[in-house]
């Protein structure tokens, strides 16, 4: 099952539809880090409000992909895991440390635009 | 086959022996109402069972139980002595009636009336017999009958409160937008840190907040499992991209989180509730300023 990504202004959202193989997993992943300058997006959404589950794989694939990001100059917001998939990966210990974590789509996107209007390195054009 | 009439007829006619035998047992029983239920009572008082209760509400309920069992024992139905066991139950638990109590004087009653057998069928050894067989199992099925009743009605009086207790336990308030506070009173045990996580994280998604003052000014102390549970609340509900602010630690309870080396860059911790939600404003950018004059008190 691949993930669409689709490109909104500035931002790459991926949208999970259903559960993911690793393999799956690793096509997001090379996926959103290919696109992500190519696109010159300034920011990656990874929306999970669809899966049950959320694995080790899954978790370190995920931490992986917002790093890589991070290294391409983007940022990176994992958004929409469900409260019961939160505690129990955190039962397993899997907390996705120095990612971005945001409630829903709409909470991501205004993270994303808050960080980008921090950002020292942002070129404002005024219309 | 053939055989079986006979038998049929046999066994009816030794059922009826027995009825007879109980019909005779409940009209003696009616006969000797007030002195046995007069030694009933006295009995009851001198084995200090029942102490909750005044000499008159003894004799009160002394005297419906005794009706009731009689009932039972010429009907052989036993729902209306099960309803009334409930009822008086329910009357009873709330003033501190014991379990033992109420088979104790059940006990004791069926004891009364089978002396009163022993004195009216002294002289036939037989009849006696034959009338205690008639009588002990019935007797023996009261007194299950209404200790099973109290028993019942104590466990369903347990269940509501611990469902009254467990939902007032957890409160999640919003106090501002995106801004929610738990304020946690008593001692966290596992379940209760179960449902303190359900509850918060559930909160964060249904107020869409942005941060959580947990506040445990009123826990005296947790032990090592709990604090764990706490500290993976809080990462859970970064997960969802809250931020949690725990406020209120006694001097023991972070000597605990101290001691099970919970790593502290992660937990956001601030000294009183005062102090946590004005942190919380900071964070969502909220800034509360005295208005020029007080507002105008109500007369």
């Amino acid at each position: 099952m691949q993930v669409p990504i689709l490109k909104q202004g500035a931002f790459l959202i991926a949208t999970v539809q259903s559960a993911l193989t690793d393999e799956d997993l690793k096509q997001l992943r090379d996926a959103l880090v290919g696109q992500v300058s190519k696109v010159r997006a300034r920011g990656v959404i990874v929306d999970v409000t669809a899966l049950d589950v959320i694995d080790s794989f899954a978790t370190r694939t995920l931490r992986d992909v917002a790093h890589m990001i991070r290294l391409r100059g983007a940022e990176t917001v994992i958004v929409g895991i469900q409260p019961e998939v939160a505690f129990s990966m955190v039962k397993l210990g899997l907390t996705l440390e120095g990612v971005a974590t945001s409630l829903d789509l709409e909470e991501g996107l205004a993270y994303l635009n808050r960080k980008g209007n921090g950002s020292n390195y942002e070129v404002r054009t005024h219309r | 086959m053939s055989n079986s009439p006979d038998l049929a007829t046999m066994t009816e006619a030794r059922l009826e022996t027995t009825a007879s035998r109980l019909r005779e047992l409940v009209s003696h029983l009616r006969q000797q109402r007030a002195q046995l239920r007069e030694e009933w009572a006295r009995l009851i008082t001198e084995n200090k069972l029942l102490t909750a209760m005044t000499k008159e509400e003894i004799f009160a309920e002394a005297t419906s139980v005794y009706d009731n069992y009689v009932e039972a024992l010429e009907t052989g139905t036993y729902e209306a002595l099960q309803a009334y066991a409930r009822n008086l139950s329910e009357r009873i638990i709330p003033r501190g009636v014991e379990t033992h109590e109420v088979v104790g004087i059940v006990l004791l009653l069926r004891d009364v009336l089978a002396r009163s057998l022993f004195a009216k069928y002294r002289e036939d050894f037989n009849k006696l017999n034959r009338s205690l067989d008639a009588y002990e199992p019935a007797a023996n099925r009261i007194a299950a009958t209404v200790a099973v009743g109290f028993v019942q009605e104590r466990e369903r009086i347990i269940r509501e409160q611990q469902e009254a207790i467990r939902e007032l336990s957890t409160p999640v308030l919003q106090v501002r937008e995106r801004l929610l506070i738990l304020p946690i009173i008593g001692v966290i045990d596992p379940q209760r840190a179960r449902q303190l996580t359900e509850q918060l994280l559930r909160g964060i998604r249904t107020n869409r907040a942005k941060v959580v003052v947990l506040d445990i000014t009123g826990v005296p102390y947790i032990d090592s499992p709990v604090a764990n549970h706490l500290v993976q609340t809080v990462e859970a509900a970064r997960l969802l991209g809250a931020t949690v602010i725990v406020t209120g630690l006694s001097p023991e309870i972070a000597q605990t989180i101290v001691n099970i080396g919970v790593d502290l860059g992660k937990m956001n911790t601030v000294g009183d509730l005062q102090g946590g939600i004005e942190e919380a404003e900071r964070l969502l950018g909220y800034k509360v300023v005295p208005t020029q004059e007080p507002a105008a008190q109500p007369a």
